[in-house]
């Protein structure tokens, strides 16, 4: 089962490299990871998506939770929960695909955020899942580059993840 | 007051009360070490190897309930301590190890005698911290002494460069630590422990497995009070030794690998299991499959929540510290009058007096050869069962933890977890030192005493009177025993050839040497080795070579799957 992890970690040197040093080193395996400090800049907050089992998924949180930086810990998948993902995407456009382009960047409610005579880079913000859905959509000949920031994620309504 | 980095290190360690530092100098601690000189507060043990200064300061912490301390200069003052840490790690030992770095302006430059030791150390630490300034160097350690005893414990490292170390500050030793991501739960869920005990009370074949958090937590007594009341059978697990007298009845041995037939027979068919301080390791229960067959009720009471349910799902976990939540069950058991079903335990007792009526571990003694067991009771007799005993890994450290029986907590000192090779000696000496005027013997074998045999120099200078039983079979033992086993006969790069002459060796460092060959002199060469009370003795038995260790459980088998003896095989 896919699993969207949520942390809050002290913002320190180092911090970063013993959570995903725990992941390598117990054979857990993470699909994405982000992390940017908070409002609060002395601390961090981190969203892992990872895939096991629950077994498994126990295991990453109270490992995490074990981590001396580590100050919070939730599955955000156990509840109702948002995730949004930003990819920027550079395609050829020329001729005809320059309209086709445009059109579809319309349709998934994307941004053209830098145009020349032959390119565009496009800016999608959604679930993970509506990304790949764009990138099923055109054509994959067009595609220059792409650049992913992996998941973000937070609770719906009152699930409230702070100290 | 207005202090440099170094002077502050040592202020810090002396308000810890640290009374020995274990230490090797170089380069980057020069300051430290000229501040030790200048001091008589803390003693400093010079070592001949880190990796023994790191051994030495665990086992000064296992002997005790302190923090054991070692202090290791740059580069491969930290490379050689790594092995020290990852042993002291694997067995939760609170430890404080700090390490010189090279001066920060030129750290990431390959500087000579750098490795990033926060990044080397990581995955075998509790915690480690680098210091880049020194105003840190006070919190910093403090914390580290901090995490390293609560919680599970763990060894925690503390790197400074050299720069650092001479900069100056004003001094405050913090009377505190609070930190918002570390607070360790202590006391147990009440509802859980009120379940637990209500289970314990109705159960019919039950059992208790008890592992190393009890000899951390200092529970041994309030365990022994539960178990007694109780009327319990329990087992002790290698790292749990002493945690409950071996010498009562209600103790079964050993459980798991090298474990007893009734221990082993008890843990698979009870229908309730109490595990304390103890984490379902693969050499205690085997192939976990093979285990979770027979279904019984589990409690499993540990202050790591990730030490729950990790190899084995539990009924009721109970996350907390183990004296804690001992205390409340013992206050529950005595404040009721109902009582496990008498009956239903005395069908119980008799079914594991027959278990034990096997005679797990009677062995053929002889006349001629020396068996490494029988060196072991002597040891036991000799003693009176009283003496701290350090082990290296092999057949040896099993021989010893299955014939000496621990009454006492903290008398048992051996590398459970990673099982290095060469912690024996510098574990005696720690120990040693903690313990002035105690019997403290290591019983070792030809192959693990010349890991470290560099330190009977270290016991010299610092006139430590350990007596080394070297089981000497003139072969990795327990690799000959698998190769024997498992791979045909094959020994392959399983003997030691080109010994030295271990009694001459030792004379060679200015200590006492014997060579015992015969059965008829290890009784008296063990007196004679404890009545010198100022020298260490090297006792160099000549053991059968080919003698295995029983009962085993094969890796991977289930618990109860034993080869009890050679006619098993
Ligand atoms: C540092 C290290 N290297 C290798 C091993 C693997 N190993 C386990 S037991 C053993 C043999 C130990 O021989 P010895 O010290 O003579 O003890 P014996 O088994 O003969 O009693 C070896 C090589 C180990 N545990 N530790």
């Amino acid at each position: 089962m896919r699993h969207v992890i949520s942390l809050l970690l002290e913002n320190e040197a180092g911090a970063l490299s013993r959570v995903s040093n725990m992941f390598s080193a117990r054979g857990y395996n993470i699909e994405s990871l982000t992390v940017a400090p908070t409002e609060d800049p002395s601390m961090s907050r981190m969203t892992i998506v990872s895939i096991g089992s629950d077994d498994v998924i126990e295991q990453i949180t109270k490992q995490l939770n074990k981590l001396v930086e580590v100050v919070k810990v939730v599955d955000l998948s156990e509840a109702a929960h948002i995730e949004r993902e930003l990819m920027l995407i550079k395609v050829r456009a020329t001729g005809k695909d320059r309209e086709e382009m445009k059109r579809m960047a319309d349709i998934f409610r994307g941004r053209i955020i830098d145009v020349t005579e032959s390119t565009y880079v496009i800016e999608l913000t959604g679930a993970a899942t509506k990304l790949d859905s764009f990138l099923e959509a055109i054509d994959k000949s067009l595609i220059l580059e792409t650049v992913r920031t992996g998941v973000s994620g937070i609770g719906r309504g009152d699930r409230i993840l702070r100290i | 007051m207005v202090l440099t980095g170094a002077e502050i290190v040592i202020r810090c360690l002396q308000e810890e009360k640290v009374e020995y530092l274990f230490g090797y100098p170089g380069g980057a601690v020069l300051h430290i070490y000229d501040e030790l000189f200048k001091q008589e507060k803390v003693r400093h043990v010079l070592v001949r190897h880190e990796q023994a200064a790191v051994h030495a300061a665990d086992a000064y912490a296992r002997s005790t309930e302190r923090v054991g301390c070692a202090l290791v200069t740059s580069g491969p003052g930290v490379t050689n301590a790594v092995t020290g840490i990852a042993t002291a790690y694997m067995d939760s030992i609170p430890m404080v190890i700090i390490s010189g770095q090279v001066p920060t302006a030129v750290i990431g430059q390959d500087a000579f005698q750098e490795v990033d030791t926060v990044g080397v150390t990581r995955p075998c630490v509790k915690h480690n911290m680098l210091v880049k300034d020194v105003k840190d160097i006070a919190a910093t350690i403090k914390k580290a002494f901090h995490i390293a005893a609560s919680g599970r414990p763990g060894p925690v490292l503390v790197d400074i460069p050299k720069d650092v170390t001479a900069q100056k500050c004003e001094f405050v030793y913090p009377k505190t630590v609070s930190m918002r991501s570390y607070n360790p739960v202590v006391k147990g869920h009440t509802g859980q422990i009120k379940k637990a005990v209500q289970l314990l009370l109705e159960a019919k074949r039950p059992m208790v497995y008890a592992g190393g958090g009890v000899i951390l937590s200092d529970s041994a007594e309030k365990l022994t009070k539960l178990v007694k009341a109780l009327g319990f059978p329990i087992t002790n697990t290698l790292m749990g030794l002493g945690g409950f007298p071996a010498t009562e009845k209600q103790s079964l041995g050993m459980p798991g690998m090298h474990g007893t037939y009734e221990a082993n027979m008890a843990m698979q068919y009870s229908d309730v299991l109490l595990a304390i301080g103890t984490r379902f390791d693969d050499r205690v229960i085997g192939n976990p499959a093979h285990f979770a067959q027979v279904a019984r009720k589990i409690i499993h009471i540990d202050i790591d929540p990730s030490s729950i349910s990790k190899r084995v799902k539990v009924d009721v976990p109970i996350v907390g510290n183990v004296g804690d939540v001992l205390d409340e069950m013992i206050k529950l058991v005595e404040g009721t009058s109902e009582r496990p079903d008498a009956e239903a335990l005395s069908t119980w007792w008799k079914q594991i007096d027959e278990w034990r009526a096997r005679d797990c571990m009677k062995y053929k003694n002889s006349d001629e050869i020396i068996k490494p067991q029988f060196v072991i009771q002597k040891l036991w007799e000799v003693t009176k069962g009283d003496a701290f005993i350090t082990s290296d890994v092999g057949q040896h450290q099993m021989w010893a933890a299955q014939y000496y029986k621990f009454d006492k907590p903290r008398r048992w000192l051996n590398s459970g977890g990673l099982g290095t090779m060469g912690v024996g000696m510098p574990y005696a000496m720690g120990c040693q030192l903690a313990h002035p005027g105690s019997p403290v013997a290591c019983v070792t074998g030809e192959a693990s005493i010349q890991m470290n045999i560099q330190e009977l120099s270290t016991c010299k200078q610092y006139r430590l009177p350990i007596k080394i039983v070297n089981l000497n079979n003139r072969y990795l033992g327990m690799v000959r025993q698998w190769q024997e086993f498992f791979h045909g006969n094959r020994y392959s790069e399983s003997y030691m050839d080109s010994l030295p002459n271990f009694a001459k060796l030792a004379e060679a460092y200015g200590h006492v040497g014997l060579e015992i060959d015969k059965p008829s002199d290890v009784e008296g060469a063990l007196r004679e080795a404890f009545k010198r009370k100022n020298d260490l003795v090297f006792l160099d038995f000549k053991i059968d070579q080919t003698e295995n260790v029983y009962p085993m459980v094969q890796g991977g088998k289930g618990l109860t799957e034993m080869i009890l003896s050679a006619e098993d095989l």
